[in-house]
């Protein structure tokens, strides 16, 4: 499984609060949570997302609340993969359990500029960075976590 | 190498004698917890599950506290469907209004988390009942959905930070201001993955209300849990609440933790995080002048009887700032009936203050005191992020209630002793 898109960069801490408002939490419908996606840190990041774009942050990426709604509008709004330093922890289970990919990197992390054209390997943790011709070894997943992501998120994993 | 009390309580629920930092297990859950805003995503999630039933119909709390008494048309939608999905698998323990309160301070009166248990709750705050002695954890709603069938989840054990509490706290100072002063020390992603483990002497001088908002507080140290040791006033306290059993583990004495922190409590000083990170702390002797538009004293942090006893101690006999809107919020109905019960209401609609039904409201910024841009806020609530109580421009310093309630009177921020206090 690859993910091949156009970078947009964000620095750490970036938290669920900005990442989806409370204020949109009445609504649980992907489709209209996208639309608000990054609203308080980047409002034009919406405008800008095409299919398969690559988020690339520092630090404690998705720290704050639980809201699965976080990684339910990055999904929605196209992003096919996030690449940050760390992970909150709750983010890190609930992007594995709705299958969003995400790889912990700080090489990667700290080197990928905005606008950088990006290639993911998921099998291998492996990182290409097209437009400057670098590549990074990311954190590949441990074995539970692959079957997880296989199945396509925990429910499938728990019918299967 | 021994296992921490984290550790402990993961093995037993794993059915392991014994597991270490990083190992991946599948534990079985006391308590599977949802509010308004993520249970009905994980209500959803649940209809995909081909086995359709709850694992236990005693074992899952939904508390309806985000946007209740419903704000909104799309709200009370959300609300009906927690109601509906409580109603059809016959919930034990779902809080309609009237008898709910904020769900991390409902769950421990209630007696439904004693020490011992693993709870998972889809609410980042979930780790308040580490206070009890109890794992406890936040999820998001997938895994709130797969608890609900299964009774189980996955974990990552985790390996542990340990904070040595020692001395006794000054007159103002209290729970909130000592994980305030951790946070500033460690940071928003200080405790990352970790366990962050409460020990020592000082622990006695703590009440209970302290360690629940202390406990609170770990996941803004980015934490997995934070747990206490278990001592007189907290099997007092379950004694009083839960008829349950509950069970008490010690870390081993050769645990090992990745680092140990000691902190003398004596020396703390009421403690203020500016915006818009919890880790950005001063003392209250640092903050300058500080003018402020809006008070708020609730919240699963700071909205319990003890929090509002000192706001009443404050404000006794004293007015709110003109122009300064006191919005106090009591945590549950069984609090604000001993608020009422007590005098403590009556001391603050004197003072000009408004009092609320038990709701987050203003917490997240949903309703009941959503700030303009450029507006300031002191609030007793636990995270101060970028439009965390409204507009993005708008924002929120977070002290404990004494300083929340100092500052009302002030009109800018300010601690108790500033009123003489
Ligand atoms: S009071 Fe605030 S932090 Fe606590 S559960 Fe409600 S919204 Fe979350």
């Amino acid at each position: 499984m690859r993910a091949h898109g156009t970078v947009h960069k964000y620095g750490n801490n970036v938290d669920t609060d900005v990442i989806i408002p409370a204020r949109y939490l009445n609504s649980s419908d992907p489709a209209e949570l996208a639309k608000k996606c990054m609203e308080d840190i980047d409002p034009e990041f919406v405008g800008r997302v095409k299919a398969g774009d690559i988020i690339v942050a520092n630090k404690n990426f998705g720290c704050g609340s639980s809201r699965e709604h976080a990684p339910i509008a990055i999904k929605a709004a196209g992003v096919s993969c996030v690449i940050a330093e760390t992970f909150a922890r709750i983010f890190f289970r609930n992007a594995i359990n709705i299958g969003l990919p995400i790889i912990e990197c700080p090489e990667a992390a700290k080197a990928i500029e905005a606008g950088d054209e990006v290639e993911v390997d998921f099998d291998n943790g492996r990182i290409y960075d097209i437009t400057k011709g670098a590549s990074y070894q990311g954190q590949p997943f441990p074995e539970f976590m692959q079957k997880i992501i296989k199945a396509e998120g925990l429910i499938n994993y728990i019918n299967g | 190498m021994g296992m921490t009390m984290t550790q402990k309580i993961l093995a037993v629920h794993a059915g392991l004698d014994k597991v270490a930092a990083g190992q991946l297990i599948e534990a079985d859950l006391d308590l599977v917890l949802g509010n308004d805003i993520t249970a009905p995503v994980a209500i959803h999630e649940m209809e995909k599950v081909n086995k359709k039933g709850v694992f236990d119909k005693d074992k899952i709390a939904l508390v309806p506290d985000h946007f209740t008494p419903n704000k909104d048309i799309k709200s009370a939608e959300h609300c009906k469907c927690v109601r509906d999905f409580a109603g059809e698998h016959n919930i034990t323990n779902y809080f309609e209004i009237g008898e709910m309160g904020i769900e991390h301070a409902l769950l421990p009166e209630k007696g439904l988390v004693v020490a011992g248990d693993v709870v998972i709750g889809a609410d980042s705050h979930t780790c308040t009942y580490g206070a009890l002695g109890a794992f406890s954890t936040g999820v998001g709603s997938t895994d709130m959905a797969a608890g609900m069938v299964t009774g189980k989840a996955w974990f990552k054990v985790p390996s542990a930070l340990k904070f040595q509490l020692t001395g006794k706290p000054a007159k103002w100072v209290s729970g909130k201001d000592v994980i305030l002063h951790i946070i500033g020390m460690t940071g928003v992603d200080g405790a990352l993955y970790q366990s962050m483990e409460f020990t020592g002497d000082g622990i006695a001088h703590l009440s209970m209300d302290d360690r629940f908002a202390m406990a609170n507080m770990a996941i803004e140290a980015g934490a997995k849990n934070g747990i206490f040791p278990v001592d007189e006033k907290t099997v007092e306290y379950m004694k009083e609440h839960s008829s349950r059993d509950f069970k008490v583990y010690e870390a081993d004495k050769d645990a090992e933790y990745d680092n140990t922190y000691v902190i003398d409590l004596s020396a703390l000083k009421p403690t203020v995080a500016f915006p818009h990170l919890p880790e950005n702390t001063k003392t209250i002797d640092e903050v300058g002048n500080i003018k402020i538009d809006q008070v708020v004293i609730g919240s699963c942090t700071n909205g319990r009887i003890e929090d509002l006893r000192i706001a009443a101690g404050v404000l006794k006999e004293k007015k709110v700032a003109k122009g300064i809107r006191v919005i106090i919020l009591p945590a549950t109905q069984a609090i604000y009936l001993q608020a009422m019960e007590e005098g403590l209401l009556a001391t603050f609609i004197k003072a000009g203050a408004v009092v609320s039904t038990p709701t987050c409201g203003p917490c997240l910024g949903g309703h009941m005191g959503v700030l303009a841009a450029g507006e300031r806020a002191v609030a007793t609530t636990n995270r101060n992020f970028v439009g965390r109580m409204g507009h993005v421009e708008s924002e929120v310093y977070l002290a404990s209630p004494a300083v929340a309630a100092a500052s009302a009177v002030t009109g800018k921020i300010s601690g108790p002793s500033e009123l003489g206090l």
